[in-house]
């Protein structure tokens, strides 16, 4: 009975029935975690709005810091982040862009383009902090821009270039070989068939990876307190060699004072934060679905 | 009444040929400016760690036992900074791990299209929400939680800190992880179950070895974020050196330390100015180590099923 050999070792002894709750068991853990981890979210979300709502209110958005949580609001710190954000668009996407275009349309395979893709994987993963410290240390002191939007947005902007360098690449990959071949058979050239071909083909998956990567440049609160971003700012900067505040160092600035008061005041800039973020993934969002659509 | 004729011709060959070569090498000055930021930071770390190191022994730095940088009689042992960094990315990855690489089981092989199609997104906003806000998330609501639990917590804890870290890194190994689980084969899948194994069977015997090296790659990049997050941290572990076992107390990271001296009116090129340098040095060292090794895993690894 050469079967029963088989049969003899300890896990094939387990009855059908066994094996089988088993499974169903084990189905449900992971059914279960999986639904556990995304209630947080859930909890996260009531606790900021339950926390900060009855903050929010025009005056909030339209007053400067204060040390008084009723006068407190978060004018100077949204103007911040929006010149700090419209600066970084301005230095990162066309850099960005142009780093994935020259690796993946011009550039040859060879060690130096291998040491490059390396090198830009690992600046990815490089912590937030470091960069920040790299910002005080070239931007701040070493080109004496001192503690302005400019140097806030060009640590801001090396932070995010692996990022959007990633993305458009992953995008210009996807666009099929046919499509440059057609261009370079009518004689257009390599650039020709990058500006006119390519770069339009794979916008919407360019678009995504940008609006991705501004996102995460807006909720970085590290790089800027390394650089200096100042907490109390009562005015609007008006060019890019002010000084200014953001909202995540509002943000970041209320919730390590003790009072409850001003912990209600976070969650309120909190809510704002998250309504830009959301509203600036859900065109990410938007222009995915048209693009798959398009595929199809 | 343009006709392409006419559009090509207005192109003229001269303005191609000159161009060209001027927008190559445009582009490539692009690309060798993420180059310069690696030497950069490479250049200002060591430079500084250098002078650091000449008035400061390393044995003292990388062994001492105790961190007291701003006050006389001052002291330069990183060790209460690092296990500080260690016990807190400990205490993440023993959350996010499990809870992480479940979820990735459910949404790879159980979850309907549906599911999947709710979860995936949320998993995604999840790893959109700004590491502040979760620093905000860890005062309000973990500690407060934690304290019924342990009522002797204190209000900055390396236990809230550990907490909110697994959290932030878990949508992260939950993605990556569910990526390398689709990659794998349904013809594996089919194998095994017309060999009469069970769904867990198949699971844990089959689908996840196969997927094992994207698997263990995303644990490695969580576990280097965990090393690199910053504000989370500084908000909910606070800013006390610490170098006992301890969940229950105040702690102080790697980061959060810089932090502490970036935001402190510490005068430049003194020695306390210098040892963010080391420190941050020292955190790019392990971080760097920890991508490559993930990146070596992948690709050493990586089962190319046809």
């Amino acid at each position: 009975m050469p079967l029963s050999i088989e049969l003899s070792k300890p896990k094939q002894r387990e009855s059908l029935n066994k094996r089988h709750f088993k499974a169903k068991i084990f189905a449900r853990f992971c059914a279960c975690v999986t639904w556990m981890g995304t209630a947080l979210l859930l909890i996260l979300l009531y606790q900021i709005f339950s926390d900060g709502l009855s903050w929010l209110d025009w005056d909030f958005l339209n007053n400067f810091p204060s040390r008084f949580p009723e006068r407190a609001g978060i004018k100077s710190a949204l103007a911040g982040t929006i010149w700090l954000i419209s600066l970084v668009a301005f230095f990162a996407i066309p850099v960005g862009v142009a780093t994935a275009i020259y690796i993946e349309e011009f550039s040859k395979k060879n060690l130096l383009s291998r040491i490059i893709e390396l090198n830009i994987s690992n600046l990815a993963g490089v912590p937030s902090i470091v960069y920040g410290i790299i910002g005080l240390t070239i931007f701040v002191r070493g080109l004496s821009l001192e503690r302005s939007l400019i140097s806030g947005a060009l640590t801001m902007s090396l932070l995010i270039l692996p990022v959007i360098i990633i993305a458009s690449r992953e995008a210009i990959k996807t666009v099929p070989i046919s499509i440059r071949s057609a261009a370079f058979a009518l004689g257009a050239t390599r650039w020709q068939t990058v500006w006119s071909h390519v770069l339009p083909a794979s916008f919407p998956g360019i678009l995504t990876g940008v609006i991705l990567a501004l996102s995460r440049a807006i909720g970085e609160t590290a790089p800027l307190l390394m650089i200096g971003a100042l907490t109390y700012v009562a005015f609007v900067p008006e060019g890019p060699m002010d000084s200014f505040t953001a909202l995540p160092i509002q943000i970041f600035n209320w919730v390590s004072r003790p009072q409850e008061e001003f912990h209600q005041l976070a969650a309120a800039a909190i809510i704002v934060l998250l309504t830009v973020l959301l509203a600036m993934n859900s065109v990410a969002i938007f222009v995915r679905h048209k693009m798959e659509k398009k595929l199809q | 009444m343009t006709t392409p004729a006419v559009h090509l011709k207005s192109i003229s060959k001269g303005r191609v040929r000159w161009l060209e070569p001027l927008i190559h090498s445009g582009l490539g000055f692009c690309t060798l400016i993420s180059i310069i930021t690696t030497a950069t930071i490479v250049f200002v770390l060591a430079k500084e760690s250098f002078g650091f190191f000449q008035e400061i022994t390393p044995s003292e730095f990388f062994f001492g036992t105790s961190w007291v940088p701003m006050f006389k009689p001052s002291s330069f042992g990183v060790l209460p900074l690092l296990w500080g960094t260690l016990i807190v990315t400990f205490g993440a990855a023993l959350i996010s791990i499990p809870i992480g690489l479940a979820s990735a089981i459910y949404l790879s092989e159980y979850a309907s299209a549906g599911k999947r199609a709710v979860i995936k997104p949320l998993l995604e906003l999840l790893a959109g929400i700004p590491t502040v806000v979760y620093g905000y998330f860890a005062l309000t609501f973990i500690t407060p939680a934690l304290k019924v639990v342990f009522p002797d917590l204190q209000v900055f804890n390396a236990l809230s800190g550990a907490v909110v870290v697994g959290i932030m890194v878990l949508p992260m190994i939950a993605t990556l992880s569910d990526n390398a689980l689709k990659a794998v084969p349904d013809s594996l899948r089919q194998g095994a179950y017309a060999l009469g194994a069970t769904s867990y069977e198949v699971t844990s015997q089959v689908v996840v070895p196969a997927g094992l090296s994207g698997v263990m790659a995303s644990f490695i990049l969580a576990i280097s974020r965990a090393i690199g997050e910053t504000m989370a941290v500084t908000l909910a572990a606070g800013a006390t050196p610490n170098l006992s076992f301890t969940f229950l107390e105040s702690i102080q990271t790697m980061t959060a330390y810089i932090v502490q001296v970036s935001m402190g009116d510490t005068p430049a090129g003194g020695v306390a100015y210098q040892t963010m340098f080391a420190v941050a040095g020292l955190l790019f060292v392990i971080t760097l180590t920890l991508n490559i090794i993930s990146q070596w895993i992948l690709e050493r690894y990586r089962e190319v099923y046809q």
